[in-house]
């Protein structure tokens, strides 16, 4: 089956198991969906419903191993490992602990963001870092470590780590978990922003129901498969009856 | 220094960021490995010192052969030589002239300590046989009971030394006999004695009457100008009627006496031991801050790895971690190592010094000792999967 251009990802038939022999457990069954350039996708679902198979997957951090998945038109199944790096380059991913590395400061983990691209010169490097964390307001903490940096503070910062290489896609798992209430709604507002106006698509796994209502679209996991695939409003009618 | 680093690794300087982040933690590591570079500079300075002070009684002498018993593993060591076979040397037309070597320990009691000096007995005419440096001296030594001394053998003061001159000459008694010195030379305390002493052949046999003229221990030779000293060297094994005998060039000998102290006497191998473990320390200090390191940032590799970062990015910090460690951890060893070769030495007065030599290959040795623990440490980082961080 073709991948239309405008969609970013495309699941077709993807089963995947974790373990082997007696132990083999399939985790995910014949999903399918895809997924449209430039939306906000909310991946929702209880524990161990596989929502954090599905992101590795698509981040390219595990191997298919059965079914299609086409990222940015490239088929993952049997893709080199080559392939899979050089497509992680054009993906951004935000961690639930924000994971920024504690020896540099927020410019400088920002700027790894760029460098990882290689052919960007320090100076561009450093004006691209300095712009995206004034975009998410925090051009006055450019060169604090992430230690003295507030939670939200440091989810801004990896968000703006997430965004500055403009990639096509950006997976985010669980960025609020660690946030209270106004931090968590100033880091989606910001994600969801700037990822429109970088035309970014994301798909973001999250527990939080105050998300819910800013997605363009809900996919809904239980028991490795999807269970609802809807717009906001209904999706949390039907999670929540 | 950042900047510095930056520029030359085209990238952020991760891996100095990284260990300069904990200040403690870095500054034990450098001393760790300045320890290490401690323990290798000591050990290389003794065994250096070893060398030269083995070496230098050749220097004492110029010869192009030299014939020594068969169990004479150093120039203080071994049996006699019979004369005859100096007689029998000189038969060969390539051997010019040959002189008999006398060599003991004599005791000075100088109160309350006694030294004991290496002495050789040579004969007083043959200058041709001395060091330029000493041959001016040797008329001093046809009177009877007459010495040159060592100014810097242990147990003698500089302004004693300073004040033996053939007008001034220091008395001391040895066995019974009163020797005078009339002059000095440098020399130096070394592994088998405090100094040394130069008298000639008589002197020597009235100290030693139970030692006969005819047999010296060892016999040197001068050979004719232009000539191979190797091949006269054989020529005079086969001329030789002692086949026992061992008939070497003098440079070979001196080489054989540096191989024997360094690798069959006890001390050598210690040395040489110890410097192994400095090494291994080395090793093992550089790899224990690289891998714990590593074990520290395995989450934000793995989200490197997650961006798209590959192995060379990784084996890079590691490296540049290893590089750092070792190039300022040899600086304060550097520091740390000639102060106390020069304490040492002053202590000793063994020839206990850094040398260029010795700092050079100290620093290329840390270099590659930090390149292997930092090789040995990038297995580690195949540790960090990015699909761990969800």
């Amino acid at each position: 089956m073709e991948t239309p251009d405008r969609d970013v990802i495309e699941v077709r038939g993807l089963n995947h198991w974790f373990g082997i022999g007696d132990a083999r457990k399939q985790a995910l069954y014949d999903l399918n969906f895809a997924i449209e350039a430039g939306s906000f996708t909310v991946l929702m679902g209880p524990s161990g419903s596989g929502k954090t198979t599905v992101l590795t997957l698509l981040g390219c951090l595990r191997g298919v191993q059965d079914g299609s998945v086409r990222l940015l038109g490239e088929q993952l199944n049997g893709a080199r490992e080559t392939t899979l790096m050089t497509l992680r380059r054009r993906l951004g991913f935000i961690f639930q602990a924000h994971n920024l590395h504690e020896s540099l400061t927020a410019l400088q983990n920002v700027i790894m963001g760029v460098q990882v691209h290689g052919d960007v010169s320090d100076e561009l490097a450093h004006k691209a870092a300095v712009h995206v964390l004034e975009l998410v307001g925090l051009s006055d903490r450019i060169n604090y470590l992430p230690a003295n940096l507030s939670g939200g503070q440091k989810q801004r910062v990896a968000v703006a780590r997430a965004l500055v290489g403009n990639p096509a896609l950006v997976l985010a798992d669980e960025p609020t978990a660690a946030l209270d209430a106004d931090s968590a709604s100033e880091v989606v507002d910001l994600l969801k922003r700037l990822g429109r106006s970088r035309g970014t698509t994301t798909l973001l796994v999250t527990h939080d129901s105050r998300i819910l209502e800013r997605a363009d679209r809900i996919l809904v996991l239980e028991d490795g498969r999807v269970v609802s695939d809807t717009a906001p409003r209904t999706a949390q009618k039907r999670h929540h009856p | 220094m950042s900047r510095l680093l930056q520029r030359l690794f085209g990238r952020l300087p991760i891996g100095w960021l990284q260990l300069t982040h904990n200040r403690t933690r870095f500054a034990a590591a450098i001393a760790g490995v300045a320890f290490a570079n401690v323990l290798v500079f000591v050990q290389l300075g003794i065994m250096n010192s070893m060398a030269v002070a083995t070496l230098r009684p050749y220097e004492f002498f110029r010869a192009d052969i030299i014939i020594s018993a068969a169990d004479a593993n150093a120039i203080a060591d071994g049996g006699n030589v019979a004369r005859q076979w100096m007689l029998q040397a000189l038969a060969n037309p390539d051997v010019i002239a040959g002189m008999g070597l006398f060599v003991a320990n004599v005791p000075w009691d100088r109160g309350q300590t006694d030294i004991s000096l290496t002495t050789f007995g040579i004969d007083p005419f043959k200058q041709d046989f001395i060091s330029p440096k000493i041959a001016a001296d040797l008329n001093l030594l046809q009177v009877n009971d007459a010495a040159i001394l060592d100014r810097l053998a242990r147990g003698i003061t500089r302004d004693e030394a300073v004040a033996i001159r053939p007008q001034t000459p220091l008395s001391f008694e040895t066995d019974g006999r009163t020797i005078k010195a009339y002059n000095t030379f440098s020399g130096g305390g070394g592994f088998g004695g405090d100094g040394y002493m130069l008298v000639s052949d008589q002197t020597f046999l009235s100290l030693f009457p139970a030692r006969s003229s005819a047999a010296p221990d060892h016999i040197l030779l001068r050979t004719r100008p232009g000539t191979s000293v190797d091949e006269v060297s054989e020529q005079l094994r086969g001329q030789i009627s002692d086949s026992s005998l061992r008939i070497r060039s003098y440079a070979d000998a001196m080489a054989e006496d540096l191989r024997y102290q360094q690798t069959r006497r006890p001390t050598g191998v210690i040395f040489g031991f110890g410097v192994f473990i400095g090494i291994l320390v080395g090793l093992i200090i550089i790899y224990q801050v690289l891998s714990t390191d590593v074990a520290d940032h395995l989450r934000e590799y793995a989200t490197f790895k997650a961006m798209g970062y590959g192995s060379r990015f990784f084996l890079g910090i590691v490296f540049e971690e290893a590089l750092i460690l070792g190039v300022f951890g040899f600086i304060p060893g550097l520091i740390v190592g000639t102060t106390i070769l020069t304490v040492m030495a002053k202590v000793t007065t063994l020839p206990l010094s850094m040398t260029l030599v010795m700092a050079a290959s100290v620093f290329v040795g840390t270099i590659a000792v930090s390149s292997l623990s930092g090789a040995i440490a990038t297995r580690r980082v195949a540790a960090a999967d990015p699909a761990d961080l969800f």
